[in-house]
């Protein structure tokens, strides 16, 4: 290197307090995790090393690979569902006036309620003795019933997933769309564009970054759901709802396979932060793609 | 029904009555107006801020519904037709683009929401392009342009459509570079002397709406005050404003008396091609400093403020009797120690209320 740079070390203890947090927080329970991954014991706080006997273990196991599937059907249904149904409301929703701030804090209304007792409110919902939801449908003949039928615990748990998150997607949207000024809009009606082409050409194009966190924070969460579930079917009706959360949880907490369980919740941790990569990466390579091209980029 | 249906290329548009209230607001936007404006003139609508020159626009693209009153196309009243149906070509203050279209794109958009055919398509916007100076930078995206080759597109979106009632602008130059306005400003005559379309451009810059336009509109607070040529407009301004607004400075404006057929001022009576009688009202007389001569002891006795040299001429700024006035005197001309002043009778317009009411006799 040509140019002489000033060395001062002193920086460093600057952000000493963060390091300390992040460690205390995050790496060395990680690194307890990563432990008890590569080791086996048989009580009395003896251990033996078994290298990655686990993790071969675990990833040639159907439970594991039958539960990462549920996962991802999950998460693909969510994203599928949540997705298009927020930028609709988003769109449908009043861009001025009193009523702005009423479907506002209906939409926000849902994110607020605790995970546990959203899980509480669908599982007496949707019960087939007293539920509304369940009772109803009882009685207009349709033979509905979570616990018993796979098909039904599967449509409750959607429904549910997408009557509380949806919201999330919705409010993103509508701050990107609220943040369009006027001018496009009559632009594209001296234009004559149809209200698909304004869609496409203005509000997407515009909503593109809100719209990517939300897709990632929906996956992300969709995809580390354990609350809601385990409350309403607990897994079931048999093993049919059991995703990688509520597997992991039985096989650390319900068995005691401790070797094991540290090994998947490291898969579990690798799988999301790819998606996470990927996700970064896209909507970065869309960034330098205009700082590339758009000196005068607004 | 579409009024492109009926083959016009142009159209003359007519208001009736027209008046425009927002609907939060308590007072109007637009006073209630009577204008024709003729097929394929050229028309500038010049007014300071908040006048209600974009309201009156976006009501004749019909971007919003007049609370009253009529518009006609060729007396064909399009009031309640959509600006879609009415085909007409707008372009805004600030550069509207299609970010994920490329430019090439942008300007075929409004030609392919119409279902015009493919080759006529690109035909025009090979056209365009070439007469905005675009055409090595067709397929690059929309958003990676400055905010001058934006607007250029935007401009271009109105210009691709040949066959358009009217072309409205909004301020267009508003955002571009002070070099490349002229340029722009040229080619716009050009494309107006080629294509005949009815243009109306909107401007609160007087050198812009003096050179763009045959037929210079101008609006204060709400009301059309004024529809003249330059000349018109500079000679016999028809409201005080007018005085004001146009020229570099502005007209004087000096409260006067009226005396039978003489308007009395400092003292020094004027004599008025007609008689006035027009009790109660607040008589002006207007003055344009162009049309004020300095001398050593002809005239009116002016106390001196101010100088401002501009280049080819000087500003002289004073008062007589309490009242500000300028005159302009030609650069090289020697302005006397304590100077008088008289005016070129001729040229007096003199106001009641501030709407022109007569104007001054030559001696």
């Amino acid at each position: 290197m040509s140019i002489q740079k000033v060395q001062n070390n002193k920086a460093w203890f600057m952000v000493m307090p963060v390091l300390i947090l992040v460690a205390i927080s995050a790496i060395i329970p990680l690194m307890t995790v990563v432990n008890y991954s590569v080791q086996d014991t048989f009580g009395n706080n003896e251990f033996f090393w078994v290298g990655t006997e686990w993790f071969q273990e675990i990833l040639s196991s159907e439970r594991f690979h039958n539960a990462l599937l549920r996962t991802l059907l999950f998460s693909g249904l969510i994203l599928a569902i949540e997705i298009p149904l927020g930028i609709l409301i988003a769109l449908a929703m009043p861009k001025r006036g009193w009523s702005v701030s009423v479907c506002l804090v209906l939409m926000a209304l849902p994110l607020l309620i605790p995970w546990n007792v959203v899980g509480t409110i669908w599982q007496v919902f949707g019960r087939v003795d007293i539920g509304l939801l369940g009772h109803g449908l009882a009685s207009l003949g349709i033979d509905y019933n979570y616990t018993q039928d796979n098909l039904d615990a599967w449509l409750t748990l959607i429904l549910m997933d997408v009557w509380h998150w949806t919201s999330l997607v919705v409010l993103l949207c509508y701050s990107g769309l609220v943040s369009i000024p006027e001018v496009y809009y009559q632009a594209a009606r001296i234009d004559g564009a149809s209200r698909w082409a304004v869609f496409r050409f203005i509000q997407l194009p515009k909503i593109k970054r809100v719209l990517l966190i939300a897709v990632l924070l929906r996956f992300m969460d969709s995809f580390m759901i354990y609350t809601e579930p385990f409350v309403v079917t607990g897994g079931g009706p048999g093993n049919i709802t059991t995703f990688l959360s509520i597997d992991l949880v039985q096989m650390a907490v319900g068995q005691f396979d401790l070797g094991p369980a540290a090994a998947m919740s490291l898969i579990y941790f690798l799988i999301i932060l790819l998606v996470c990569w990927v996700f970064y990466t896209v909507m970065t390579s869309y960034d330098n793609d205009e700082q590339l091209n758009g000196p005068g980029a607004q | 029904m579409a009024l492109d249906n009926k083959k016009l290329k142009m159209a003359s548009i007519q208001l009736q009555s027209l008046a425009h209230r927002y609907p939060s607001a308590a007072d109007y936007a637009l006073n209630s107006m009577q204008q024709s404006w003729n097929d394929g003139g050229a028309y500038a609508l010049l007014g300071p801020s908040g006048c209600g020159k974009t309201t009156l626009l976006n009501i004749i693209s019909g971007l919003l519904k007049p609370s009253e009153g009529r518009v006609l196309f060729d007396d064909f009243d399009v009031t309640d037709l959509t600006t879609e149906q009415r085909n007409i070509a707008q372009v805004f203050q600030f550069p509207v683009v299609y970010d994920t279209m490329t430019v090439a794109d942008n300007l075929a958009f409004p030609l392919r929401n119409r279902g015009i055919a493919k080759n006529e398509i690109e035909k025009r916007v090979a056209d365009t392009l070439q007469m905005l100076d675009l055409q090595g930078r067709a397929n690059e995206r929309a958003r990676s342009l400055t905010a001058d080759d934006k607007q250029k597109i935007s401009l271009g979106r109105g210009l691709v459509r040949t066959d358009v009632q009217a072309i409205l602008f909004d301020e267009p130059l508003t955002v571009i570079d002070p070099h490349l306005k002229w340029q722009l400003r040229t080619e716009l005559k050009k494309i107006h002397q080629r294509f005949q379309h009815t243009m109306i451009y909107v401007t609160h810059d007087q050198t812009e709406a003096l050179t763009f336009a045959d037929q210079v509109i101008v609006m204060y607070e709400g009301a059309v005050v004024q529809i003249g040529t330059p000349q018109q407009l500079f000679e016999t301004p028809e409201h005080t404003f007018v005085g004001k607004f146009i020229g570099s400075p502005g007209m004087n404006v000096l409260p006067c008396e009226i005396d039978g057929s003489e308007a009395v001022f400092a003292g020094k009576k004027f004599s008025l091609n007609t008689a006035v009688d027009n009790r109660g009202a607040r008589f002006e007389l207007g003055i344009r400093p162009e049309h004020i001569t300095l001398s050593q002891s002809e005239g009116m006795p002016l106390t001196v403020t101010a100088l401002e040299d501009v280049g080819r001429h000087v500003i002289v700024r004073g008062e007589i009797a309490g009242t500000a006035l300028c005159a302009l005197v030609k650069d090289g001309v020697a302005i006397p120690e304590n100077p008088c002043v008289s005016f070129d009778s001729a040229r007096i317009n003199l106001y009641a209320d501030d709407y022109r009411v007569g104007s001054g006799r030559g001696d």
